[in-house]
């Protein structure tokens, strides 16, 4: 299972960061052999668009599931229609290592199905 | 001449200039007026034109036809507004992120892109007050895009000899007020004596100096403020044109939705006289 969470530093102790478009990294795990590694989000830098060009970052990776504190409607559209898995920080969440082990535990909710 | 009236900074008094000098002109050439504040046009208000043409402003949207194309995502490459998305069994296209600018139907080696027209707006036209040829454009609700708009606004224009286009421009300095300027031969920036007012002038004064466009300072609501902003005014490299003071009579009179020549007729002369500073700026050379 590959998932990505957005994140305000580049590494699984760093903070989580609520925003999937303009936060600073996308962190990307392989849950199968807890490899990670993280990118520089493309969105961040971009005038309008950020959030396609955060998820097409997301649907290029052939990730299955990506965790943000919300998804905006251009960018769930297309998650959406790559049929990859949205999920939700919760308030007890701060860092990315947190955000990892509440996903394995099924703790954290659906985008869009509060 | 087209003349474009800009300022930075909202409310300085662009439509109390530009629908003035409008008028002043009328008499003595072909003038038009085009309203490119399409998010909130209000120069109708003032000059009460009898519109008579209605036609749907509109922005083209590429259309993917499936099955021509191969999904090598070279159109979602060439996007520089992320308004298309390789969503690996198809391409998906936001409407609301489209610019309309065509890259990707250009870019597309199957040609699989077909442009559909989208309106996003309405233009409008008609004769206003002293014969002026009236335009404005208006951006639906909702639609984000306001550029389209404006470009295709300014097409309905072709200017002959003798011919004076008034642009009245949005407020700010972002990409509607360079669409609005782009083409034009003079910028009559309006700014008033308030920190806000000089702070978003030197916005204007950036755009003016990229487009290598012409252009001279207008000051409305002279009084107001402090005298420090004089002196920052005396800093600004153009020429101020025009004071229009701080008055409670022009105040009401524009509430009341009149122009500053029906408020006060000798500002007919004073923008005549204006144009031909204007004129003679331009005979000079570029001061900008």
């Amino acid at each position: 299972m590959i998932i990505i969470i957005s994140a305000q530093e580049p590494n699984l102790e760093g903070a989580i960061n609520e925003r999937f478009g303009r936060c600073p990294f996308l962190i990307k795990i392989d849950t199968s052999n807890n490899q990670w590694e993280p990118f520089q989000n493309p969105g961040i830098s971009q005038s309008g668009g950020a959030g396609v060009a955060a998820a097409q970052f997301v649907i290029d990776q052939k990730v299955n599931a990506v965790i943000s504190g919300d998804f905006g409607p251009h960018a769930a559209n297309a998650l959406r229609a790559s049929a990859i898995e949205m999920r939700l920080f919760s308030d007890n969440i701060s860092t990315v290592q947190q955000a990892l082990d509440a996903y394995k535990q099924e703790s954290l909710l659906a985008f869009g199905q509060d | 001449m087209r003349i474009a009236i800009a300022s930075g900074k909202g409310g300085t008094g662009k439509t109390t200039i530009a629908t003035s000098l409008a008028l002043s002109l009328a008499s003595q050439y072909e003038t038009w007026y085009l309203d490119c504040d399409v998010e909130a046009p209000n120069g109708h208000l003032f000059l009460h034109p009898n519109f008579t043409d209605q036609v749907p402003a509109v922005i083209k949207i590429p259309q993917i036809q499936s099955d021509l194309c191969t999904l090598c995502g070279k159109c979602v490459d060439v996007c520089q507004f992320h308004a298309l998305a390789n969503i690996v069994k198809s391409i998906m296209v936001f409407p609301q992120l489209c610019h309309g600018c065509g890259s990707c139907t250009l870019n597309c080696p199957q040609q699989a892109i077909q442009e559909v027209d989208a309106p996003i707006g309405k233009l409008e036209s008609g004769i206003a007050m002293a014969g002026i040829h009236f335009q404005h454009g208006m951006l639906s609700i909702s639609e984000p895009m306001p550029t389209p708009v404006i470009r295709q606004l300014k097409r309905r224009v072709n200017p002959g000899k003798n011919v004076v286009v008034i642009l009245d421009s949005p407020p700010g300095a972002s990409c509607s007020v360079v669409e609005t300027l782009r083409g034009v031969d003079y910028v009559l920036l309006v700014t008033e004596p308030t920190p806000f007012g000089i702070h978003d002038l030197y916005q204007m004064l950036g755009i003016v100096h990229d487009m290598n466009i012409p252009a001279g300072m207008i000051i409305n609501r002279d009084g107001i403020g402090e005298k420090s902003m004089q002196s920052q005014f005396a800093e600004i490299p153009l020429p101020v044109l025009l004071r229009v003071p701080f008055d409670r009579k022009i105040a009401s009179g524009i509430a009341a939705g009149k122009t500053l020549i029906e408020i006060d007729p000798k500002y007919q002369q004073v923008f005549s006289n204006l144009y031909q500073q204007i004129v003679n700026q331009l005979k000079v050379g570029n001061i900008c």
